[in-house]
């Protein structure tokens, strides 16, 4: 006969939201904030992500070829090179088309002229060669120096582990704040409609005396909790959207800031949606089931 | 049936409410349960719904040892007794029927037995025509009678009124108690808590006396007199 009850519960949560419409409307803007603060927080972190991601992906170390070898055996040495685990692509750079840059590269500075009067025989073959995950570049060029033919390598060991540190810490703080607001989010909800279960004692005192089981008087609440959390995500998506494209016009509009690559709402919106659902599902529920604990020891 | 064993019952702070009670309550019978504020009925009442377990001593409840009843246990045995309380404890925004149907609801009934079983109920105590009434629209007899019909839907074994006419004035507390009376003919046992003697010497009913947390009188038939307390 346990049937009947899902839909009498769930029907009590509904009607109890608007019986206490003053504490559901309180539950409902403390989740709001609470999902609007989290939210900056992770979409801040995912765009650090992705800024720092195209960065990485930029990251590259030069080989230069021994000067003895002929064109038929750079091309073998960069089939070579292409072999080895995490090399992305293998770029050969003729020492003309080197000496082309570096006169392109610093044709606005004071010394231009001296690079227009430098022989190309003083510069080598050389290869640009991208890797695919910047954490193992240490390796990949430790493998590229130990082929015949490569003279020598220069790379940017520290730009490259330095881009890997700031991603992890970044990833951490966001993980941590993210959890932390979580919970914090959950004792504040908590204690909100523990407000609202105040007024209530008495009623869940009576269903007790009556023979409910604790599930029983839970399942409201709950029911109630989740209802409020689902209309706080709701709420907070779309407030979050106004302040997030606010800022992406902000961004676009200052040259200082041209750096950092935003992500598009669009692309994030189906992502955001279903986190902003489930963590007001979450916290609403969650925060229901702190508060009720209380009141049910009777 | 109910059997209290010696029961010793101290409260945190150090009171000692009972200090060795022994009784017993058969099916179907009608028993008062009286004494003076403080002489420990209240603490009997709790003893039996479970909000407290005895310190010392055995107790049964309707086939329940509450020595050793689970915590899961007491709902099951709580839908086996109906409560009735001084202040009514009707639940303010609800109506008649929705008091009475959400009880049905924590035993799992389906809509068609509550539509059935709430009908007869409000018949049976006198309050047809008064389903969709607010509890603060109904005088204080009549909400007695929603609190007995609440305590009555779920057809328990055992009623247990803690000062059930403590509230109303004696004509209705006499037609509350005549209702209970009704109640136990026709087989439900009906446990009275009460401290008015007019009202049990009224009905020639099984006494049982307390003070001071000790089982002074039990008589069958007997009376509640300034003698007995």
């Amino acid at each position: 006969m346990r049937q009947y009850n899902t839909g009498y519960q769930f029907k009590e949560g509904f009607h109890s939201i608007f019986a206490h419409g003053l504490m559901s409307f309180a539950a409902v803007c403390m989740i709001v904030a609470c999902l609007i603060i989290m939210g900056s927080f992770s979409l801040v972190a995912v765009n650090l992500d992705n800024t720092l991601g195209d960065l990485e992906a930029q990251n590259e170390f030069t080989a230069y070829i021994d000067d003895s070898l002929s064109e038929t055996e750079i091309q073998k040495l960069q089939s070579q090179i292409e072999a080895i685990p995490n090399v992305s692509t293998v770029t050969f750079v003729s020492r003309e088309q080197a000496l082309q840059d570096y006169i392109q590269r610093y044709s606005d500075s004071e010394n231009s002229d001296l690079f227009q009067s430098l022989p190309q025989e003083v510069l080598r073959n050389r290869f640009q060669i991208h890797v695919v995950s910047i954490e193992d570049i240490s390796s990949t060029v430790q493998s590229v120096e130990q082929v015949n033919g490569i003279a020598k390598v220069r790379a940017e060991l520290e730009i490259a582990q330095g881009f890997v540190a700031v991603r992890n810490v970044a990833s951490a703080v966001a993980f941590i704040l993210v959890m932390l607001l979580l919970v914090i989010s959950l004792f504040i909800i908590a204690n909100t409609i523990k407000l609202t279960t105040f007024h209530r004692r008495e009623e869940i005192a009576i269903m007790k005396m009556c023979g409910a089981t604790n599930w029983f008087i839970r399942w409201p609440f709950i029911f109630e909790g989740m209802l409020l959390g689902f209309a706080g995500a709701v709420i907070a998506f779309f407030i979050q959207w106004g302040i997030y494209s606010l800022i992406l016009n902000a961004v676009a509009n200052y040259g200082g800031l041209q750096l950092l690559d935003i992500i598009p709402f669009r692309n994030l919106a189906g992502r955001l949606g279903v986190t902003f659902g489930g963590a007001g599902l979450l916290i609403g529920g969650g925060g229901s089931l702190l508060a009720i604990r209380k009141f049910l020891q009777v | 049936m109910i059997k209290l064993i010696d029961i010793q019952e101290t409260y945190d702070n150090g009171t000692k409410a009972l200090k060795g009670v022994s009784m017993r309550i058969d099916d179907g019978e009608f028993v008062f349960l009286v004494g003076p504020s403080g002489s420990g009925k209240s603490t009997i009442v709790k003893l039996i719904t479970g909000e407290i377990a005895p310190t010392t001593g055995r107790l049964m409840v309707n086939g329940y040892n509450m020595n050793t009843i689970h915590p899961r246990q007491i709902p099951g045995m709580r839908r086996t007794l109906g409560v009735i309380f001084q202040d009514f404890r009707l639940i303010e925004k609800k109506s008649v029927m929705e008091n009475l149907s959400f009880v049905m609801r924590v035993v799992g009934a389906s809509p068609r037995e509550i539509a059935k079983r709430i009908p007869y109920i409000l018949n049976l105590v006198g309050l047809e025509g008064k389903e969709h009434a607010l509890p603060s629209e109904l005088s204080g007899g009549e909400q007695q009678r929603v609190a007995i019909a609440r305590a009555l839907v779920n057809n328990p074994c055992v009623i247990i009124a803690d000062e059930p006419t403590g509230n109303l004035d004696p004509q209705r507390s006499l037609e509350i108690m005549m209702l209970l009376e009704r109640i136990n003919r026709l087989g439900t046992t009906v446990l009275v808590v009460t401290h008015e003697k007019e009202l049990v010497n009224r009905f020639s009913k099984r006494v049982v006396a307390i003070e001071n947390g000790r089982v002074i009188s039990d008589e069958m038939g007997g009376y509640y007199s300034d003698e007995t307390i």
